[in-house]
């Protein structure tokens, strides 16, 4: 359906329930009880979810296809987002032309530094947009500070032209919309006993674009476009002996993955109208990098589960303070409650790279093919022995 | 779907199931029925503390975060009371706000606009926190500020100097009671000239971003006025952790004073390049060459060590005011953490104590009663002397400290010594002033 073989309409329509249903999912605690600290279905969390979701499909297709690792994406993330905010500045607040110019902007930035990068590959690559990517930060942070605002960013303000929009009722802020039908920050709450569910319109909004970006993925990882990315992965060398020329097919792969870069900077920006140049950090770009290896590497759902996972930790365990973990443990003996505190203090707040850490050294240690793997094995536990099937569907780890 | 067997036995499981949990009190609704966002209930107040724990900054948002914790058990009616006895207004009686006791909740800003943002937010959509404060660099200030300004809550600032904050991008939700770059000029120039003559040619060093070009801008124009000449202006990469390339074409340059608008670990690095140098033994112009920081904190005193002897410099608060706020603030943050505050703990402390007494005032957590209870609110005893919470541009007004470096520090907290109380009148500016244009406060916004 849709195009799609039987295998991969499942797994679209997984991904759509799961988008949809995820305001359930993600609030299984009551509100007010201890575990409501790992509640993560609220507005911003699940907007982070799906953007960086986007983003990381988007990095798969050159990463998990090509093999050709560029560690500069971040770049495009942030033109995308500085061009989505000037469009708010200057067109309407409304989120369609901001996006859409985000989207062609990150694309045109791409092709100039894919077509200097691509000339070379493996490591000589990573640098060349690691450094392509350091550049633009650096700029976007002190020399064009009048176009990005540096330091402290680029954020719509009550003054700005906007010449689409009418001038703001006096007390109005101006926020993201779409097309007048309904802003950005609107939800609605449902409250069922304790349990309180939040759907928000730009969730909503974001999670369909994130569908549609899983299901171009989907028909670029199975069209014989796919089929010749794999092939310059699998070998480079003997793909120009038979006479084909790699370099535009990985340049337009590089291209799509900066499209696909700008599309989330955009909707970051249409959630939150603020871009920073931290964005563009080179830790920014190694975060993009993390999720697609945390969550599987050349797979279709893997990164969009390693954008979560990552994300969930950045702003859950990074939350738990001390004083929560004395809420947790106080039916403890003294003496024993602090010393179970002071063990796990230095793992939660400010230790959640820690934890991340470790985490991501199991994952890589253990799970070579990422959670992706992980899943498979678990699914495989619990299916009845047909030992020959088994060994035909599991998906090769990426290099 | 082959295999869909609806058995009378399933259909009436779930059927059951299902009218249980419509049985469960079910409700659906927009925001928007009590008026401003996150309304507290009957008995707890939640505050949101956005402080740095990782990242350049990570000092000084580990003390705002103890003063923040102090400022709530205070208000909560806990420990000696700290500064609640010595405030001007009495109406906080210690049982908490509006008689709600207060709960906080901590995130981490990394130092970056954008986290700040997120963990911002989380504490407005997932925690219900009514005020957001912290931060300690302007960029994530200006960024949180618009956020909340945006939500509807109230933002208290913690340490920001950038001219911005209550400049360009003030904004009618958000309040700040630190000073900035154009105070720390005006109040630093006079001191300056009092010490070093008026015939004098400086050399600027600058951060390069927000902060470092509004700082430069302060110090420049306010030298420049008693008849300083500015030889040169060199933006250096906040990144920069060796200052020598910097240094070395000082001495060249016919420049015999040195002014660094660096801050944390850059201000520890090109002072101590500049030492180094040897700079503070050299002659310049027949005069002896000299060096300037116009912001100092205590924890980059201690970074810098012997270094900062005799350097001129301003701060907003020190320990070692005798006023009686400041001495009951340093005696039970003292007590409490075994060491004194520094100037990064008393503003958040005290925006913490402000934010509180506005809303009992105001008798009410709507944003917009709040900002009307702040905006020229005049109040004493907090450390600063009077103090005047401008409503124009929401900055606060107060005497502003200028400090040198002590020769002989008695132990490793004495590390500055006060030499002049800048009186505010000094520090005062229009709100329109060219350094600060541009801005436009809006008006508040109650959110939903």
């Amino acid at each position: 359906m849709l195009g799609l073989e039987k295998k991969d309409f499942r797994l679209l329509l997984i991904v759509v329930a799961l988008t949809m249903l995820a305001p359930f999912i993600l609030n299984p605690f009551p509100e007010g009880s201890d575990m409501a600290q790992f509640n993560a279905g609220y507005p911003d969390l699940m907007q982070r979810f799906v953007i960086f979701g986007i983003l990381a499909i988007g990095f798969n297709i050159l990463f998990g296809l090509t093999g050709y690792l560029s560690f500069g994406h971040a770049a495009f993330l942030g033109v995308g987002s500085y061009a989505a905010v000037w469009m708010f500045k200057l067109l309407s607040m409304n989120v369609i032309p901001a996006i859409l110019l985000s989207v062609v902007i990150a694309g045109v930035f791409a092709l100039i530094i894919g077509y200097v990068s691509l000339r070379r590959s493996g490591i000589y690559f990573s640098i060349l947009t690691l450094a392509f990517a350091q550049m633009s930060y650096a700029l976007a942070y002190s020399v064009l500070t009048p176009l990005t605002g540096g330091e402290t960013g680029l954020q719509p303000k009550p003054g700005d032209p906007r010449i689409l929009d009418g001038a703001l009722a006096p007390g109005e802020t101006a926020t993201p919309g779409f097309f007048g039908l309904f802003d950005m920050r609107d939800s609605l709450e449902l409250s069922v006993g304790s349990w309180v569910f939040t759907f928000n319109a730009g969730y909503y909004f974001a999670a369909v674009l994130m569908i549609v970006a899983f299901y171009v993925s989907i028909r670029i990882f199975r069209s014989p476009f796919g089929m010749m990315l794999r092939a310059i992965k699998s070998n480079q060398t003997r793909m120009s002996y038979t006479g084909l020329n790699a370099r535009p097919y990985t340049l337009a792969a590089f291209v799509i993955s900066g499209m696909y870069a700008g599309l989330a900077g955009g909707l970051l920006v249409s959630m939150d109208p603020q871009a920073g140049a931290e964005r563009m950090f080179w830790t920014a770009s190694g975060e993009i990098v993390l999720m697609t290896i945390l969550g599987g590497a050349g797979t279709l759902i893997g990164p969009v589960l390693g954008a979560g996972f990552i994300k969930y930790f950045e702003n859950i365990v990074s939350k738990i303070n001390k004083t929560t973990l004395e809420g947790w443990f106080y039916w403890l003996p003294d003496g024993l409650e602090d010393f179970v505190i002071t063990l796990i203090y230095p793992f939660v707040g400010k230790g959640w790279h820690l934890t991340l850490g470790l985490l991501f050294m199991l994952v890589v240690i253990f799970l070579p093919g990422g959670l992706v793997q992980g899943g498979q094995k678990i699914a495989a536990a619990f299916k009845r022995k047909k030992p020959d099937d088994a060994k035909r569907s599991a998906t090769e780890p990426a290099e | 779907m082959t295999n869909s067997n609806f058995s009378r036995r399933r259909v009436l499981k779930t059927g059951a199931i299902a009218s249980a949990g419509l049985a469960l009190p079910t409700y659906l609704r927009a925001d928007g029925h009590t008026g401003f966002t996150n309304a507290p209930g009957d008995s707890e107040v939640t505050l949101g503390f956005n402080v740095p724990q990782t990242g350049p900054y990570a000092d000084e948002g580990a003390d705002e975060l103890r003063a923040y914790e102090l400022a709530v058990e205070h208000l909560n009616g806990g420990g000696d009371g700290g500064m609640l006895s010595t405030f001007s207004s009495k109406v906080l009686d210690g049982t908490g706000i509006l008689g709600r006791e207060v709960k906080y909740v901590t995130g981490d800003t990394q130092t970056k606009s954008d986290a700040a943002r997120a963990s911002a937010r989380s504490m407005i959509e997932k925690d219900g926190a009514i005020m957001i404060t912290g931060g300690s660099s302007s960029g994530v200030a200006v960024a949180v500020q618009a956020l909340c300004q945006e939500a509807g809550i109230i933002f208290m600032a913690g340490l920001t100097h950038s001219n911005d904050t209550t400049g360009k991008d003030r904004r009618a939700n958000g309040f700040r009671h630190f000073f900035n770059s154009y105070m720390s000029g005006a109040a630093l120039a006079p001191v300056l000239a009092a010490n070093y003559g008026t015939d004098r040619k400086a050399y600027h060093l600058t951060a390069d971003y927000n902060w470092g070009y509004t700082t430069e801008e302060a110090v420049k124009s306010s030298t420049e006025a008693l008849g300083w000449e500015t030889v040169n202006a060199v933006k250096t990469p906040l990144t920069q952790t060796d200052f020598s390339s910097y240094i070395a074409p000082v001495l060249n340059s016919g420049a015999d004073v040195l002014v660094l608008n660096h801050y944390g670990g850059n201000m520890v690095n090109s002072l101590t390049n500049a030492v180094q140098f040897g700079l503070r033994e050299a002659q310049a112009n027949g005069q002896n060459f000299e060096i300037i920081v116009p912001l100092y904190s205590r924890l980059m005193a201690k970074g810098a060590g012997a270094n900062v002897k005799g350097i001129f410099g301003s701060t907003n608060w020190h320990w070692s005011l005798q006023d009686e706020g400041s001495k009951a603030f340093v005696q039970s943050f003292g007590t409490k953490y075994g060491f004194p505050p520094s100037q990064a703990a008393h503003t958040t402390y005290v925006q913490t104590l402000l934010y509180a007494d506005a809303v009992t005032r105001a008798n009410s957590f709507n944003p917009c009663a709040v900002v009307e209870a702040l905006e020229d609110f005049e109040f004493d005893g907090l450390g600063n002397g009077k103090t005047l919470y401008r409503g124009a541009d929401h900055q606060c007004f107060k005497d502003v400290l200028v400090v040198k470096g002590k020769e002989n520090p008695e132990n490793e907290f004495d590390l500055l010594e006060i030499v002049e109380v800048t009186p505010v009148e000094q520090v005062t500016y229009a709100p329109d002033h060219p350094q600060f244009a541009g801005g436009d406060l809006g008006t508040c916004n109650p959110g939903a």
